[in-house]
Order: structure tokens, then C-alpha cells, then sequence
């Protein structure tokens, strides 16, 4: 019997230790790096492992920082805007599409999903290499606008637009959003909304008081789950801007991991960003759980 | 004039389904998918501009003596280290995720809730998180891994793990423990009904997890460029990443279609692979539905 009440759990042992080593370890790494010190002579980081001997230097400067106007301050501001814009329009844009293909797709429905799932595995690189393409001086977008007459001379778009970035964060995670909307709408039992429009009501009020209600998990998800990569996005700024004047919290921590003495402050800010994020992280697994069982 | 007026006509009528949400839906459609084909007519350029279209030719997939992707060693070899990653990330990730995904869908005692919060975990951790950590885990822990090809796989094995645990657990939790009870039942050890009974059902959702782990890894960014050591172990995504800005000619835009066409091939195939073994076994559902859901 003994050997039956292990013989499951025995199954994950080796993921688990997996997942330790590789996953639970590094927290603790990032940590010890923060709060390490810099070898005076050759300036690179050295990580403190005993947490009694933790300097809390590195983030004492980064909550100095942290202020409005302040670097860090500044530049966290600008993720958490372009963040919020950026997840708000791409839930203008998701809601309607999910909405229709979940309730009238109809025969055209797998082919519409297909469209749907098509940019989710397509690299979010090669998507962004193609508006770079689109937005060049002489591309696509500056000729149509010009021969649409919106536009008189062409405009450069690439340099250090806060809204060619915000598109470009849309454009790119839109697609992550729609599934997770597009399955909690799907799963509305149609009956529902039959039963409040036969207790008279018409389409919009059937829409805000029963489809709107039932699929607000999914929204929640979708939001959470745009918004999550988005504020540790570096690479959509640089492609698509390349200007510090849109340089967002990611873009920061890229620079100062990359080397020198700097390593221990951009480990610190991982760690703010992390502690910032983990609310939205948690309530992600948390209400997924909470929906596997009730599927169950 | 009267042709606007029709068309509001059209779109407004109350009676036929919401033509609003379908011009919105098919706006969308077109947005998603059209600038990522207009960037592979690009890569079909006879001359160098990637921003206008110049004839047809397959110069910078392979004609071009020196700078076609065939021939210029620094693409060439991008796509190699890509491929490596993608097929080794496979081949760790899927058994240590089945193997997690049993555990977890099976065992129900002290311990299954942590265990599956860590397993679930890394879906939700934003990448530049877990690069940042994993990357000062290889220079200050772990050591003895040199960054480069065998931290990269480390890293793509530890993120899809979780997209392996998702994919199989929801296909057991739909499966139901019956079959099994059933073959005990009839005499067999938990271990036979786990070879003989539960594997041969789990077959396509681990067909379709071995397809989507090589995509995802394909697709990945953040993960392979924070642990690559140098130009050599550069992939496809880091070189799109340092020269979408910068890139003299189409070669950039031939070989992100290559690894376009590779990944969605994958995941056409799992998507072919499940629906077949589905009709053949009588079962319903909808494949590409099922992948839509893959993320919920």
C-alpha cells in the first residue's frame, strides 16, 4: 500500500526538481545579486549568499529613484501608461472579435479561429520586423497615407513615437488576449441569454446584464495575461523606437544586466518589477485554478 | 452617395447577424495577417529594399553568392542554432512535463497545491524575469553550464515544461480516471494501466505538445538572448532583433519567413495529427478549438 501512495507523486519528482533547480534557485540568485556587493578593484557583482549579510544598498538607490521626475520614477510611469493604453486598446479591439466568432462565427467559425491562432505562432519578432518594414520612410504606410492625401510629406515614424510603440504593443500581444476571451465567451450557455430575452429584454440589455457579467473572468485574463510580458517588454520599444525618450522599466534592466557594476542595481529593479507584478500573477493562477475545477 | 448610404443600411439592418461586429472581426483579420505577408513578398525581392516591392526573385533565400540566407554563414547558422534549441527543448521538456502533468492530475495529497503552483508558474512569470535570474544562475551558481547553447536549452526546457503540463493535464482531467479504474479492475498493476491504458489515450496531446514546444521555442526571444554567449550561438529571433533597424537587405526578411513556415508547420501538424486520431477513435471535437483553448 505504501508503494500506491507514491507511486503518483514519484511521476513529478524529476519536473519538480527541475523546476527547483531551475526556476526556484534563480529567485533566490537574483536576490543574493541585489543585495551583493561590487568587487572594488574590477567593478563586477559579487552575489552575498547568507541572507544576514544583505546589503540593501542597491535598492535603497532604486526607491530613492522611484520618485516622480526621478529616473526610475520616470521611466516606470511611462510603462504603467503605455501599459494601460496599451491593454485598453487591445481590449477594444479583442471584445468584438471574440464576441462575434464565439456567438456568430457559425460554419465560418473554424476558419475564423484559424485566423485567430495564426499571429499567436508566428515570433513576436517577426511581427515586429514587419511594421518596421511597413513604417520606413518609404513604406507602405507613409505611400498609402500620401496617396490618401492624410499626409503631405513623409513622416518617420521609427524615431521615437510613444504611439508607433503603444500600436506596436497591441499589434503584438492582441492575439494573447482574444483566446482567453474568445473560450470564456464560447463556454456562455446560449439558453441563458434565450431565457432573458423571452423576460423582455432586448439585445443590448441581454448583452450588459448577462453576456458582459459571465464573461468578465475572461477579460480579467486576458487582461492579466497582455499585461504581464508587456511591462517586462525591451525589445518592442527598440525595434520600433530606439529612442530613450520611450524606453520602459525592461529596457532598463536589459541595459544594466548586461555588465559592470551596474548588474546589482538591475538586479534590484527585477526584483521591484517582480514584487510589482506578482499581485497580477498570482490572481492569474488563481483564478485559473478556480475555473479548472469548476469545469471539472 | 447613395452607395454609403446603402452600406449603412447594410451594416445597421437589425435583422440579419451584428454586420457591425463582422466588419470589425474581418478589419482585424486583415490588420493581424496582411503586414506579415506583405514582409515575406519582401524577402521575394529582386532588389534591396525591403520597404517597396521590386520584382521577384529567390536571390535572398539562395542565389545571392554572399548574402542570401543559404550563404551567409552568420543567417545560415541562426537557423541552425534554432533548430538545435527547438529539437532539444523538445525532446527535455515533454517527458519531464508528462510525467509532471500525471503526478499532478492523479495525486491529491500534502503537497499537490505548491506543486502545482510551481508547475504553472513559469507561464505567468514575465520572460525578462526569468532571463535576468536564469542568466546570473549560469555566471554565479551553476557555473559549471556554460552560457551559450546548453543554457539556452536549460531555459527553453524550464518555460515549456508548463505548456506541456497544461496541454496534457487538460486532456486527462477529460479523459476521467475510469479506463484506468476499469483495467485495475480487471487486474492490472497501476503500471500496466498506465502503459497499456492511459499512454496509448495520452497519445496525441503528447504528439501535440512535442509540435508546440518546438514552436514556442522557435518563436523565443527574450530567454535565448539573455543566455547566448556570443555571435555563435545567435538565433533566428536575436538576429531579426539586432538587425530590423539596420539590415542592408531582404535576407533579414527570407529568413524569418523560413522559421515562419517551420513553426506553423509544426503546429499544423499536431492540429492534422489530433483531429485524426480523434475522428478515427469516434471521439468529437474540434481541434483547432482545442488549440485555441490551449491557454486558458
Amino acid at each position: 500500500m505504501r508503494s500506491r501512495r507514491w507511486f503518483w507523486p514519484s511521476f513529478g519528482l524529476p519536473g519538480l526538481v527541475w523546476l527547483a533547480l531551475f526556476f526556484l534557485v534563480p529567485f533566490y540568485v537574483i536576490l543574493a545579486v541585489a543585495m551583493g556587493t561590487v568587487d572594488p578593484i574590477f567593478r563586477f557583482p559579487v552575489p552575498v549568499w547568507n541572507p544576514l549579510d544583505w546589503d540593501t544598498q542597491a535598492f535603497e538607490t532604486v526607491i530613492d529613484e522611484l520618485g516622480p521626475g526621478q529616473t526610475y520614477g520616470t521611466v516606470f510611469i511611462r510603462t504603467i501608461g503605455y501599459v494601460a493604453i496599451a491593454v485598453a486598446l487591445s481590449l477594444a479591439i479583442g471584445y468584438p472579435v471574440a464576441y462575434y466568432i464565439a456567438r456568430h462565427g457559425g460554419r465560418w467559425k473554424g476558419l475564423l479561429l484559424l485566423g485567430l491562432v495564426a499571429p499567436f505562432w508566428i515570433s513576436y519578432l517577426m511581427r515586429m520586423l514587419a511594421w518596421v518594414n511597413l513604417l520606413q520612410e518609404d513604406g507602405l504606410v507613409n505611400r498609402s497615407l500620401m496617396w490618401l492625401n492624410v499626409l503631405d510629406a513623409p513622416r518617420t515614424w521609427l524615431d521615437g513615437r510613444a504611439s508607433t510603440v503603444v500600436l506596436g504593443l497591441v499589434y503584438g500581444y492582441v492575439p494573447f488576449l482574444i483566446l482567453p476571451l474568445y473560450a470564456s465567451l464560447d463556454r456562455i450557455d446560449k439558453n441563458l441569454l434565450e431565457a432573458a430575452r423571452d423576460l423582455g429584454a432586448n439585445r443590448a440589455a441581454a448583452f450588459r446584464r448577462v453576456t458582459l457579467p459571465l464573461s468578465k473572468p475572461g477579460i480579467l485574463a486576458g487582461c492579466v495575461i497582455v499585461a504581464l510580458p508587456m511591462f517586462g517588454d525591451y525589445y518592442t520599444p527598440d525595434l520600433l523606437s530606439g529612442s530613450p525618450k520611450t524606453s520602459l522599466i525592461g529596457n532598463q534592466i536589459n541595459l544594466y544586466i548586461r555588465g559592470g557594476p551596474q548588474v546589482t542595481l538591475g538586479a534590484a529593479l527585477v526584483v521591484t518589477l517582480m514584487v510589482f507584478l506578482l499581485v497580477l500573477m498570482v490572481y492569474y493562477l488563481v483564478s485559473t485554478a478556480r475555473a479548472a475545477r469548476e469545469l471539472r | 452617395m447613395t452607395l454609403a448610404r446603402r452600406f449603412r443600411a447594410w451594416a445597421a439592418n437589425p435583422w440579419g447577424k451584428p454586420r457591425f461586429l463582422l466588419l470589425i472581426t474581418l478589419a482585424y483579420m486583415v490588420w493581424a495577417i496582411v503586414p506579415i505577408l506583405v514582409a515575406i513578398r519582401f524577402s521575394f525581392n529582386e532588389g534591396r529594399s525591403r520597404s517597396t516591392a521590386q520584382g521577384w526573385s529567390t536571390r535572398w533565400y539562395w542565389d545571392d553568392p554572399d548574402l542570401s540566407v543559404w550563404n551567409d554563414p552568420s543567417l545560415r547558422e541562426a537557423v541552425y542554432q534554432s533548430l538545435e534549441l527547438a529539437s532539444l527543448a523538445m525532446l527535455g521538456a515533454v517527458p519531464l512535463g508528462v510525467l509532471l502533468a500525471l503526478a499532478l492530475t492523479r495525486w491529491r495529497g500534502r503537497g499537490s497545491g505548491p506543486a502545482r503552483f510551481v508547475s504553472l508558474s513559469p507561464l505567468v512569470t514575465p520572460e525578462i524575469v526569468m532571463g535576468t535570474a536564469l542568466f546570473l544562475t549560469f555566471v554565479h551558481l551553476f557555473s559549471f553550464v556554460e552560457l551559450g547553447t546548453p543554457a539556452q536549452v536549460i531555459g527553453h526546457v524550464t518555460f515549456s515544461i508548463s505548456f506541456v503540463v497544461v496541454i496534457v493535464r487538460s486532456r486527462l482531467l477529460s479523459i476521467g480516471p475510469e479506463y484506468e479504474e476499469a483495467a485495475m479492475d480487471l487486474g492490472a498493476s497501476p503500471r500496466q494501466a498506465l502503459r497499456m491504458v492511459l499512454l496509448p489515450l495520452l497519445a496525441p496531446a503528447i504528439f501535440a505538445s512535442f509540435m508546440i514546444v518546438f514552436a514556442i521555442s522557435i518563436d523565443d526571444f527574450v530567454i535565448s538572448a539573455f543566455l547566448s554567449s556570443d555571435a555563435t550561438t545567435e538565433t533566428v529571433p536575436i538576429k531579426i532583433y539586432s538587425n530590423a533597424r539596420g539590415a542592408p537587405t531582404p535576407a533579414l526578411n527570407a529568413v524569418a519567413s523560413v522559421m515562419l513556415v517551420v513553426s506553423l508547420l509544426a503546429i499544423a501538424l499536431a492540429v492534422v495529427v489530433v483531429r485524426l486520431v480523434q475522428r478515427a477513435r469516434g471521439e468529437r471535437g474540434r481541434a483547432v478549438d482545442d488549440f485555441a483553448r490551449l491557454n486558458v
